[in-house]
């Protein structure tokens, strides 16, 4: 079996297993355990050739997503595997839980290495219904409000999305025929496309993935879904799918991008993109639930990488860096507002206060992952958005003043968060209540790795990434 | 080999299948709206057989076979089954007027052939025609989303959009995977019919009108 296959089927094998163990805590260590397996497959990919196999392929974009999928993976299974007990799950509950997880694991590795766009398609919807399962979980009528609105939403996006699949098929028919869903032939072969055909085509993706990346106008369906179900979904959430959805983006992008006598893609992305982060950034004022104020946080980031793409140019590589450096330092934000609330019983933002009095392991993590978040050094977001807006000055002076009003204004609010959770006097604890360092632990491995990223990245993948914004028409 | 006849019988059942989208716009009754349902997953699952013979694919009739037990018979029945069940009489709780939405609907399907036919220009006839028709089966749907309340209504205008694209997929000559993807659709259909079903039989909520879960929205207090 080729390796990409490997990565996917294998977490699905374990959501098979773990579907049939009825003890709650067995599943969770062996959730573990099959998220670093898993792990350790995608790694090995950086050693494989770049190419087609069947219907997946590896290349320099999808080989960072991947990775950082999976660490986002096992380390989402260690701090579920803690939080377990407090989430309140009955048994049936818990296999369905831990099951969806890892169907969720391999059906976004399948979107990332799918070459076929049918198949990249199926993959999204896949890992969608996953979501929709565990956001449901707790079967609270908010749970059910979230989930509901999250299926029509996101059906809807991904519907659009299929139809813009389609009419990418009806653009290649007639010069590759039957290999027309194939990126890699998509990709060579858009020059001779019908440009009519592939414009619409453009449209089509941009929206319907576009949902579900999170980007306006059909955002609404993620500060809910992030807000329900157990933390750990909204770490993955937001640590993944929302980049599975941008690299299918990003993938029609490109194509489109091969064609001469399109029109430019560019300012599709820039005006949603913009939006979505203006949005977004005053949006994030008087949040009064963390976890939504967090998720409001993700569609402004979104729409930053979307902005960045649209520039294009040294923007496009700011525009990886950002995806990977929010999966990272977001999933580090939910993990520690996840423990707060169970600290505190309750995920409202005025029951949760001075964390770094009372909690200091992670008071000062949530601190730093939010001061990273909005964009302070010395983590990844700081070099990315350091990036988007140096070439945005150079290319486009006019967006300076948004692009400026839209960072600043998030990372006022962001700051003003960042006071109330973490310092202060502390808000009472619930009883027997306590922190883990299981739970803290991969908080700050997160923060660690933002920091290594921006500071010392690997040449390997700094040379990787480079040609992977090449691949980005 | 069918030559006309083949693009004439495709056009038919397309525009029946849009002519369809606008009686499930104005239908006020929830019987009524299942019923119109189950008449347009009976055109189209016609509509796919006919592709199947027109460009030799048997693929396709598997495809037809599958929409016709699933939109004609499986999901109506379902769906009649438990408003029966609940005793539910209720109404499509239009959030739009009637008329108003007709005429939003007549304005869609213009836009669609304005978008289409220009951007098609390289395409053949029944391509570009066949999209024209699929993409404003897809907007009526969506448009009967966002003009219903009622949670079953929303989810039959989802349906419709995806019988849409259902008419765009089997209309694209030798579109590989044909078969796998409207399977792929119709899973995701029904889980979410699955879903609204569960949702009622739940009776946490006593009304379909889906206002009734906004009051639940996570920002309040």
């Amino acid at each position: 079996m080729p390796l990409p296959w490997a990565i996917v089927f294998f977490p699905w094998l374990g959501a098979l297993v773990l579907a049939a163990i009825p003890n709650g805590r067995l599943a969770a260590r062996v959730n573990i355990g099959v998220s670093a397996v898993s792990l350790v497959l995608a790694l090995t990919a950086f050693g494989e050739p770049a190419g087609l196999s069947g219907w997946t392929h590896l290349d320099a974009l999808n080989l960072p997503l991947l990775a950082v999928g999976f660490v986002v993976g096992l380390t989402t299974a260690v701090y579920s595997a803690a939080t377990l007990d407090a989430e309140g799950l009955d048994a049936l509950g818990a296999r369905a839980y831990h099951a969806a997880f890892q169907i969720f694991m391999g059906a976004q590795a399948l979107a990332l290495l799918a070459d076929n766009l049918g198949v990249m398609w199926v993959a999204i919807e896949i890992a969608t219904i996953a979501t929709v399962l565990m956001v449901a979980i707790h079967r609270t009528p908010a749970a059910i409000e979230a989930a509901w609105k999250f299926f029509i939403l996101c059906g809807v996006g991904i519907a659009l999305a299929l139809f813009g699949t389609i009419l990418l098929y009806v653009a290649a028919q007639p010069v590759l025929g039957e290999a027309g869903l194939s990126w890699q032939a998509l990709n060579g072969a858009a020059a001779q496309m019908d440009a009519g055909l592939l414009n619409l085509a453009f449209v089509f993706l941009l929206v319907g993935y576009g949902t579900k990346s999170g980007l306006v106008p059909l955002h609404s369906w993620l500060p809910d879904a992030h807000a329900e179900g157990p933390t750990a979904i909204s770490a993955v959430l937001s640590g993944l799918l929302l980049n599975a959805a941008m690299h299918a983006v990003l993938r029609g992008k490109s194509i489109i991008g091969g064609n001469p006598d399109t029109l430019a893609t560019g300012p599709f992305m820039i005006a949603l993109g913009l939006a979505s982060a203006l949005l977004a950034s005053l949006a994030l004022w008087r949040r009064a639930d963390a976890r939504r104020l967090f998720a409001w946080s993700s569609i402004e980031h979104m729409g930053l990488a979307a902005l960045a793409f649209g520039i294009g140019g040294a923007a496009t590589l700011a525009g990886l860096l950002h995806m990977l450096g929010h999966s990272l330092i977001k999933s580090a934000i939910f993990f520690g507002v996840g423990q707060a609330s169970i600290l505190k019983g309750s995920q409202k933002m005025a029951a949760i206060g001075g964390l770094i009095a009372s909690h200091p392991g992670l008071g000062w993590g949530l601190a730093l992952a939010i001061a990273g978040i909005a964009g302070l050094p010395p983590f990844l977001l700081f070099v990315s958005e350091f990036g988007l807006v140096a070439e945005a000055m150079a290319t486009n002076p006019w967006l300076a003043l948004p692009l400026g009003i839209a960072l600043l204004t998030a990372a006022a609010a962001l700051v003003s968060a960042l006071q109330s959770l973490c310092l202060g006097a502390p808000t009472p604890d619930v009883q027997g209540a306590r922190t883990t360092v299981a739970a803290t632990l991969p908080l700050w491995l997160h923060l660690g790795l933002a920091v290594w990223l921006a500071l010392a990245m690997p040449a390997f993948l700094a040379s990787l990434l480079r040609d992977a914004a090449g691949l980005i028409r | 080999m069918l030559g006309n006849l083949a693009y004439d019988i495709a056009h038919l059942l397309g525009g029946g299948v849009l002519l369809i989208s606008f009686m499930l716009l104005y239908q006020r009754r929830l019987a009524a709206v299942i019923n119109a349902f189950a008449m347009q997953g009976v055109l189209v699952a016609l509509a796919a057989a006919w592709q199947g013979i027109a460009q030799g694919e048997p693929g396709l009739f598997l495809t037809a076979a599958i929409a016709f037990a699933a939109k004609a018979v499986a999901i109506p029945l379902a769906l009649r089954l438990v408003l029966k069940r609940l005793d539910l009489e209720g109404s499509a709780e239009p959030a739009l007027g009637i008329g108003a939405t007709m005429i939003g609907g007549v304005m869609l399907v213009a836009l669609a052939i304005l978008v289409v036919l220009p951007a098609t220009a390289g395409a053949h006839a029944l391509a570009r025609e066949d999209l024209a028709l699929a993409l404003s089966v897809v907007l009526l749907g969506m448009l009967m989303m966002i003009s219903r309340r009622n949670a079953i209504a929303q989810v039959i205008g989802l349906m419709g959009v995806e019988n849409g694209l259902l008419l765009a997929a089997i209309g694209a000559a030798g579109m590989p995977l044909v078969v796998e993807l409207s399977t792929a659709a119709l899973v995701l259909m029904l889980a979410v019919v699955a879903a609204v079903i569960a949702l009622l039989m739940r009776e946490r909520l006593q009304s379909l009108d889906t206002q009734a879960l906004h009051r639940h929205r996570g920002e309040q207090g």
